[in-house]
């Protein structure tokens, strides 16, 4: 019931955000209405980042209390996650392609790195769906989400260096992305928008961690079937080993 | 110390024995050798047959056969661990886990070098190349990106060698995490043959050095939970 509210209260919220970026917030001078995809943009952007954090520290988590319900949680974020991210770069490539003249720029640090970020978490959920055992699955997911944490820095640091060495990081800055001197309009619309993504986002990490709480369960249920099956199949085995033995007695006992 | 020097010997006892199963089943080792030069021979295909349109694209097709051959290189490596649940009685034994690590590790390293330099020298002769001034730049590249692909290569092939899909997953999960190593060893080759004109290659050198500390690091604290499987 109270994650009902927090998915209403989310769907109210983006339905507002985007009623105020599209019809209240002024377009920007420079790049248009193409300038408007950047809300949504940036908050997706940023909540994926958020969710593969998530992954990281409940894969961490696991590994120390061999807790599922870890698992669970890491489960939420990559997936989560996944969605987010690829929602950001579809927005990205959305927004290059008015203003920069290109879907794909390879210049931007920022989109390599987001773009290999998405590879490495399609990655871990393939290797989560290709494993049946939980326990098993849960730690190689965890190391795996463990090691793609790692390496995000290490990507980000080194497409920096690869654009340019002598180039400085503005480009890296946040902050640029939205405008230069944002007026206070933009930043309102951009953390209206952020705060209605994080509610759905919030919704969604909910709703997924219980959905994967309820898979384990018929993922364990099904197991102790099978268990209970092989034991009648067994017992049953056993009586008809018995059976004919008994049966041959009883013709020699009789007369 | 001496827990330091009993984890070296156990790994340079796991990586002696890789390397005397490989030279001993000739035929797998060759045959990656034979798939990577078919590989840079097939980039001629693609790119060429301009000569300079292939030296301009050679160190990064140099790296891209190095790394689909060390995929197979570092595979295989743990496949052959699946074989009489060899890698069951190597978890069994009371050895520091992160010595099996190093010592995985250091055969990988070493299949990864003997497919580097082969490579290199294919590279220079099928793309028409001069390596003479530059061959100190281009060890020191070759021993750094083979080390990071040996710490990485390691580490994923434990993780998938015992799924049905591991050929898929491998460079599946493999390929997003070396794109770091993969980009400053070319930037460092090319800078190399270049000629270095604005001392770049320090700087490309040191990004692949902390590529490799931070991998080596991540691979031999997370190996040991594989292990337990």
């Amino acid at each position: 019931m109270k994650t009902r509210v927090v998915g209403i209260i989310g769907l109210v919220a983006v339905v507002a955000a985007a009623v105020f970026g599209l019809f209240v917030v002024p377009a920007d001078l420079n790049q248009g209405d193409a300038q408007r995809i950047m809300y949504p943009h940036v908050a997706s952007a940023w909540l994926g980042y958020l969710s593969f954090g998530v992954t990281a520290l409940a894969g961490l988590l696991y590994l120390w209390k061999r807790d599922l319900r870890f698992d669970a949680v890491a489960l939420a974020g990559a997936e989560v996650g996944v969605m987010f991210t690829a929602f950001a770069i579809w927005g990205g490539m959305m927004w290059g392609k008015p203003v920069w003249g290109t879907f794909w720029q390879w210049e931007d640090p920022r989109l390599t790195t987001t773009a290999l970020l998405l590879a490495l978490y399609v990655g871990y959920l393939l290797l989560r769906r290709l494993t049946d055992d939980p326990s098993r699955r849960a730690t190689r997911a965890a190391i795996v989400g463990l090691v793609a944490a790692i390496d995000i820095p290490i990507v980000h640091f080194s497409v920096i260096w690869w654009r340019g060495l002598h180039q400085t990081a503005t480009i890296g800055d946040p902050s640029k992305l939205l405008h230069p001197s944002a007026p206070p309009l933009f930043i309102i619309a951009l953390m209206s928008m952020l705060t209605a993504f994080t509610f759905v986002w919030g919704y969604l990490m909910i709703r997924r961690y219980q959905l994967a709480r309820i898979d384990w369960q018929i993922e364990e249920h099904g197991r102790l079937g099978r268990i209970s099956a092989a034991r009648r199949a067994a017992a049953a085995n056993a009586g008809r080993a018995v059976a004919p033995a008994l049966d041959a007695r009883t013709e020699e006992v009789a007369p | 110390m001496n827990g330091f020097r009993q984890t070296a010997g156990v790994a340079l006892t796991i990586a002696r024995k890789d390397a005397l199963a490989e030279l001993r089943g000739k035929h797998a080792a060759t045959s990656t050798l034979f798939f990577a030069a078919i590989v840079l021979l097939l980039f001629g295909f693609a790119l060429g047959p301009d000569s300079r349109r292939l030296q301009e694209a050679a160190p990064g097709l140099l790296w891209l056969a190095i790394v689909f051959a060390g995929l197979l290189a570092v595979g295989r490596l743990h496949l052959i661990e699946t074989q009489d649940a060899a890698l069951e009685q190597l978890a069994l034994y009371p050895i520091d886990r992160r010595a099996i690590y190093a010592g995985k590790a250091l055969s990988g390293l070493a299949a990864m070098l003997v497919l580097g330099i082969v490579l290199l020298g294919a590279v220079a002769i099928l793309y028409g190349i001069d390596l003479a001034g530059a061959w100190p730049a281009l060890a020191a590249t070759l021993l750094l990106g083979c080390i990071g692909f040996a710490a990485v290569g390691t580490f994923y092939a434990g993780v998938t060698v015992r799924m049905a899909a591991r050929e898929v997953m491998l460079p599946l999960l493999m390929l997003p995490v070396i794109a770091p190593l993969l980009l400053a060893a070319v930037k460092a080759t090319a800078t190399a043959l270049g000629g270095d004109p604005f001392g770049e290659l320090g700087a490309w050198l040191q990004l692949l050095a902390g590529y490799d500390i931070v991998m080596l690091i991540a691979g031999a604290g997370t190996y040991g939970f594989l292990l337990e499987e």
